[in-house]
């Protein structure tokens, strides 16, 4: 066995007397991927039926759409949409960083309430929670803040406290923070153990050592998952429609009731929706790229520098 | 001569397992001491304990005459705050196994960062004393890297340079070549070995037998959580006088 094995390779290795090239210097061909084209064929195929049908179907109303994609009405209800993202990410998230500080603290009593908080707002469904404070004047007709059990020194309407607004924001905050706590909680537990000991065993006092040392680097795991969140709440305050809050959806809803134009309006919705989402992926992913300093030996270029790089490749 | 590290008593459990059962150890200023011993002896459980990043059930330890994590008034021993606390463990130096650099901020940053934070000390001031701790360990040029784009032997000496920053009475080792590829080991020792000279206080747990001859004043042998023997390394470790110590370092060499 050893010594044909031995001929064979002394056969390959020796070039044969009579001129033929030896094979190190033959060229090489790539091997084909035929069946790679047939799938890019076939996706092709249906991306251009769905263009064609996008474009000659009247159906879509096109002309419909751009009457209406930018109008006053729209914009102000997108406007009313952003806010409630931004009021319902801000307050989430600092309840959530309140909520998940309570579950990783020491006492086993803040533990069990951040607990009981987060099973109770995972618990209930957002638009259940929702219409609950859109009704809360019906349980406490009025607030007031005093002492506890003792005299009180403010009072408020609870109808004028919360307009319909107030009560959208506030459900979407509080559902918010639940999840956001366990993000905040799941990225500072991925920090190393390592790190915080280092940082307690030269002295670091204990707020510096959360934000310098524990946060920037629990970033790293909280920042996917909350942009996650954001994108998703963006999305989600179209449940705030059934409080006839005048956001994006509600809005469109209203009009397509009059004009029953439903397809289109219901595009620019959408459109609307897909547009903020890209920004808020494009502002993800510098954010991230901030937070991965020292993760990597360099870090890789971003989409614009790709292209530049490409270019440049191409013209020299 | 009075002790620099003053150790008395120190009992220690985990849960149901004992791990320290008395131990007394003293360091004289300006001395290498090595604690040698098996894994699971209790040594790193000792050494963290003397700037109470482990808190002790029994006993006290006294750094530079100072109770670490109590304070005395009256006939009472007091908690100290945390605050209080991370102030005494600034005046202690520790170079960990597995480095815990942080990872992101460059080797610089990371030296800045304690005298700057818990000595309040100025960042325009301490930069420079840093740049000159990184050059005095042979990273001087690596001050604007991140740890991940060093070697495991360049990190150890960051950490250690780290630890200096905060001019240290005493300065605590665990195991800090453990975690190197053999070849880097020599780089790091070699640190070691010049602070020995320079006459700074040191505690260092190690298993590097031939290192611990050439720098130790002190040899220390602990076993099943208590100090089996303890005296100069040609006492200890070649004449040992207890079986347990003659087995163990036959074992190691």
């Amino acid at each position: 066995m050893s010594t044909t094995s031995l001929t064979s390779a002394q056969d390959t290795a020796d070039p044969p007397a009579s001129g033929v090239p030896a094979d190190a210097d033959l060229p090489v061909v790539a091997r084909r991927h035929p069946w790679r084209w047939v799938g890019v064929v076939v996706v092709l195929t249906l991306l251009a039926m769905f263009v064609h049908g996008l474009v000659t179907n009247p159906g879509w109303d096109w002309p419909t759409f751009f009457q209406f994609f930018t109008t006053r009405t729209i914009f102000s209800a997108l406007w009313v949409t952003i806010q409630l993202t931004v009021y319902g990410t801000v307050l989430g998230f600092a309840l959530g960083a309140v909520v998940a500080t309570m579950r990783l603290s020491s006492s086993p009593f803040l533990q069990v309430v951040a607990w009981g908080y987060i099973w109770a707002f995972r618990s209930i469904p957002l638009i259940v929670q929702l219409l609950f404070w859109f009704n809360i004047a019906y349980l406490y007709q009025e607030l007031s803040l005093g002492i506890p059990f003792g005299p009180e020194f403010v009072h408020f309407s609870t109808n004028n406290l919360f307009g319909p607004l107030g009560a959208a924001v506030l459900g979407l905050a509080l559902h918010q923070a639940a999840y956001a706590a366990e993000i905040i909680r799941g990225g500072i537990i991925s920090v190393d153990a390592g790190q915080t000991e280092a940082a307690a065993a030269l002295g670091i006092p204990k707020l510096r050592q959360f934000f310098r040392i524990v946060l920037p680097q629990a970033m790293r795991s909280i920042l996917p998952n909350g942009a996650n969140e954001v994108i998703s709440l963006f999305k989600g305050t179209s449940i705030v429609s059934v409080m006839a809050i005048p956001e994006l959806f509600y809005q469109v809803q209203v009009i397509y009731g009059r004009n029953s134009r439903v397809v289109p309006l219901l595009m620019v919705a959408t459109v609307w929706y897909i547009v903020m989402t890209t920004i808020l992926s494009i502002a993800q992913f510098y954010v991230e790229r901030h937070f991965a300093r020292g993760t990597a030996r360099s870090l890789p270029p971003t989409p614009i520098q790709r292209v530049r790089r490409l270019l440049a490749g191409v013209t020299r | 001569m009075n002790a620099m590290v003053d150790i008395k008593g120190v009992h220690k459990s985990f849960g149901e397992l004992e791990v320290l059962k008395g131990v007394d150890l003293e360091v004289r200023a300006g001395t290498v001491t090595v604690i040698l011993g098996p894994s699971g002896s209790g040594k790193s459980t000792l050494l963290r304990s003397i700037n109470h990043l482990e808190k002790v059930d029994r006993g006290l330890i006294r750094i530079d005459g100072q109770l670490m994590g109590y304070k005395r008034r009256g006939n009472k021993l007091y908690e100290l705050r945390e605050r209080e606390i991370l102030h005494q463990r600034s005046q202690v130096g520790f170079v960990f196994q597995n480095f815990n650099l942080f990872g992101h901020l460059t080797a610089l940053q990371n030296v800045v960062e304690a005298p700057v934070s818990a000595q309040r000390r100025k960042r325009s001031e301490v930069e420079p004393f840093a740049r000159e701790l990184l050059e005095r360990v042979g990273v001087g040029d690596k001050a604007d890297v991140y740890p991940r784009q060093l070697s495991g032997g360049q990190q150890q000496r960051v950490a250690i340079a780290r630890a200096l920053a905060l001019r240290p009475k005493v300065l605590l080792f665990d195991e800090p070549t453990s975690a190197l590829d053999p070849e880097l080991v020599g780089e790091v020792l070699d640190v070691i070995k010049e602070l020995a000279r320079d006459g700074s206080t040191m505690v260092v747990v190690t298993h590097e037998i031939g290192f611990a001859r050439e720098i130790a004043d002190t040899v220390v042998f602990i076993d099943g959580g208590v100090i089996v023997e303890s005296g100069p390394p040609h006492q200890v470790l070649d004449n040992p006088v207890h079986e347990r110590t003659r087995a163990f370092i036959s074992k190691v060499l």
